[in-house]
């Protein structure tokens, strides 16, 4: 590695280009982070007014009435709803998204390989808009027979059950359609990290005769472990953030229901997006206190990435 | 404690002439050798000397309730006076009466009429001329349903209430059957659907079930729905989008969109005069029936949810312009907005209402409105 540190410049030698270049690339770095900070500043600001004049605690109220006398608001709804479907999403893209990149890296005829990919990632161009549309008026009713099957025969599961023989707008729907949203995240970043691993991991555990799925089970998937988690985080990172699609396609109420069946669910950034256009004064102001707490969360989801990745490195063997 | 006013408000500019030429091209596309929609009802208009043109600009938000019937107006305004441009941008009622309160508009639309403080801090705005809250588009809210095979469905408004609170559940219920008696009804759960984003239809249908069902509705009225089960639906287009698609379903939405809807038929609604089904006729009779204040031209209605006049629909509701009766700055064009407001007042643009599935206002309600617009017309000095 320290052959490869350039040397330091210093003194006289200094040339104009190198000294623009380093401020240009500087400056760079910090715009980011001077956005980031401006954005928690407007959020903290903004959100103020309604945190202060909120009756209802904001962690376990699950009433939404920031306009009523007194206010009483809280994101205990949508927090659950915003983790909840992006649970199943993440349950359901993540296995999908692996196996795909298994595949299309290790399986596939090299020309088949290169078209699947491409198509994987021409999924990820879809706006979050066509999803939605797409989720609400073809997906939504073709999926009520497998919502119907599912509550009939796995019933007995409280997640499965469901009371009000109704199968439309459900978290379960939200959950595959975000699902197909993160897919192409979690599958091309995997497909990254599978190239990754050394040739010479893969042929010798070949010639030690290793069938394929030995091969990829002893020496791709522990090479690739940091780099399929952080696919997935990022993956999480936007279904957590999605917010057309879910506003369409949940049914946005504020009750707390695990049933995924079952119309219901809301989320953070669905319920901003369906609330702004009417809402003024504190209702905004509350809005806006949901945005940071969201804001917080992914940050939250982020580091925690960063940090399995950093901490899995050192037994990966990966550097 | 008042917010500062969003920027929203500086949004491009001619939103709704971009709409007008979209339907312009739309048209064209239909094959149709009109080329311009509004150009016949622009000539009528004129024919009538309803519209009296006045040349230059005004800028305007407001309830997006509303929106569709200024669009209409302002397209036919606009058609029959090209030197004229009337930008109404629909960025919600308290948003709409922010830009009016902070001079950033000549009007402003608002679902609720304007009073107490805020009324005064109209007046200031208008620089200590009187503020008036005039009615001008009439609306009603359709309950639809989805029903295979039943072409006629009455409610009464407990019932309806009921169904909207989750406490009846089932089409066969005993109370929907005793009201439909000829009518075969499923043995089928019933799909309720509702507003899941913040909306004003919400609110008045809340305030409706309210007012006539207190026994069967306790739950919040506001622009959010807070009752229990069913499901949300954003905007009234999903809303009866979701009735259309959804078996055994019901929901309610504003009463354009059931004009014309596949699949969705309006409830009658019962309320002890016999059922009555959504119409513009009929709810133009509910608001002409109902008590008003008129105080010096700021005319107030309270709708009679609980109406049993025949033939009135009763789930009606009316947006406001909030406006100055003078004493409006000369660069926001006071001459334009009462030319405008004057048009839409009169016979030719009322009857327009009723064509895009708002609600003509009438007898002395109108006469009322008339009068107030012509409070307008003196202080703009026309």
């Amino acid at each position: 590695m320290s052959l490869l540190t350039p040397p330091r410049i210093t003194g006289s030698s200094v040339r104009p280009g190198d000294r623009n270049f380093r401020f240009i690339t500087t400056g760079a770095g910090i715009t980011v982070l001077v956005v980031l900070a401006a954005i928690a500043a407007f959020l903290i600001w903004k959100s103020l007014p309604a945190l202060q004049n909120n009756t209802g605690n904001i962690f376990t109220n699950e009433q939404w009435l920031p306009d009523a006398d007194p206010p009483s608001w809280g994101i205990a709804v949508l927090i659950f709803g915003t983790i909840w479907t992006s649970v199943i999403a993440m349950a359901i893209a993540v296995p999908i998204g692996i196996g795909t990149a298994l595949y299309i890296t290790f399986y596939a005829p090299r020309r088949i390989a290169r078209t699947l990919g491409f198509i994987v990632d021409l999924l990820a161009a879809v706006p979050s808009i066509i999803f939605g549309l797409w989720g609400l008026y073809y997906f939504m009713p073709e999926i009520v027979p497998a919502a119907q099957w599912l509550s009939t025969y796995l019933g007995w599961l409280p997640i499965f059950s469901n009371d009000l023989d109704l199968y439309t707008k459900s978290i379960l729907i939200a959950g595959f359609v975000l699902a197909m949203m993160i897919l192409p995240t979690v599958s091309a970043i995997s497909r990254e990290v599978f190239w990754q691993v050394p040739k010479g991991h893969i042929e010798a555990s070949l010639a030690l005769g290793a069938t394929r799925w030995e091969m990829i089970r002893m020496a791709v998937l522990p090479f690739s472990r940091p780099g399929m988690i952080s696919a997935a985080m990022l993956g999480l990172g936007r279904a957590l953030g999605e917010t057309i699609a879910v506003a369409l396609i949940l049914s946005a109420v504020f009750e707390i229901n695990w049933q995924i069946t079952e119309p219901g669910g809301n989320s953070i950034a669905a319920n901003i997006a369906l609330k702004w256009g009417e809402a003024a004064g504190n209702g905004r102001s509350a809005l806006i206190a949901t945005g940071m707490v969201l804001f917080f969360i992914t940050l939250v989801v982020n580091m925690t990435a960063r940090w399995v990745v950093n901490r899995r490195r050192e037994f990966s063997g990966a550097n | 404690m008042r917010p500062r006013v969003i920027p929203q408000i500086a949004a491009p500019r001619g939103v709704v002439g971009v709409l007008a030429a979209g339907s312009l091209a739309l048209a064209g596309c239909g094959g149709s050798n009109t080329v311009n929609p509004a150009i016949p009802a622009a000539e009528a208009a004129m024919a009538a000397g309803d519209i009296d043109c006045v040349d230059g600009k005004i800028q305007t938000a407001g309830s997006s309730a509303q929106a569709n019937a200024i669009t209409e107006w302002v397209n036919v305004y606009q058609t029959a006076c090209p030197q004229s441009t009337i930008d109404y941008q629909p960025v919600g009622s308290g948003a709409g009466v922010e830009a009016f309160l902070s001079a950033q508009t000549s009007f402003g639309g608002t679902d609720k009429p304007v009073v107490d403080e805020d009324l005064a801090a109209a007046e200031e705005r208008c620089d200590d001329n009187a503020a008036m809250n005039i009615p001008l588009v009439g609306g009603a809210i359709a309950v639809a349903y989805h029903l295979e095979g039943v072409e006629e469905l009455t409610l009464d408004p407990q019932t309806l209430a009921r169904i909207f609170a989750s406490e009846i559940t089932r089409w066969d219920d005993p109370t929907i059957v005793a009201l439909n008696p000829a009518v075969e009804l499923p043995d089928a759960a019933i799909a309720q659907f509702h507003r899941s984003d913040s909306s004003g239809t919400t609110a008045n249908f809340s305030d409706y079930l309210e007012a006539i069902a207190p026994d069967a509705w306790d739950y919040d009225t506001g622009k959010e729905w807070t009752a229990p089960g069913g499901q949300g639906a954003k905007g009234s287009d999903q809303v009866i989008a979701s009735v259309a698609q959804t078996p055994n379903s019901i929901g309610y939405v504003e009463l354009s969109y059931i004009l014309d809807a596949i699949n969705a038929k309006p409830v009658a609604i019962d309320q002890g005069a016999g059922p009555v089904l959504p119409t513009a006729e009929n709810a133009s009779v509910t608001l002409a029936s109902s008590p008003s204040t008129n105080d010096d031209g700021n005319i107030i209605l309270d709708i009679d949810y609980t109406t049993q006049v025949p033939g009135a629909y009763p789930i009606s509701i009316v947006t406001y312009e909030i406006v100055c009766s003078a004493g409006l700055d000369q660069g926001q064009n006071p001459e334009l907005v009462s030319a405008f407001l004057s048009f839409a007042a009169s016979d030719s643009g009322q009857a327009l209402l009723g064509e895009i599935g708002y609600v003509p206002l009438s007898g002395d309600l109108l006469d009322g409105v008339r009068g107030s617009v012509d409070r307008v017309a003196q202080g703009a000095g026309r």
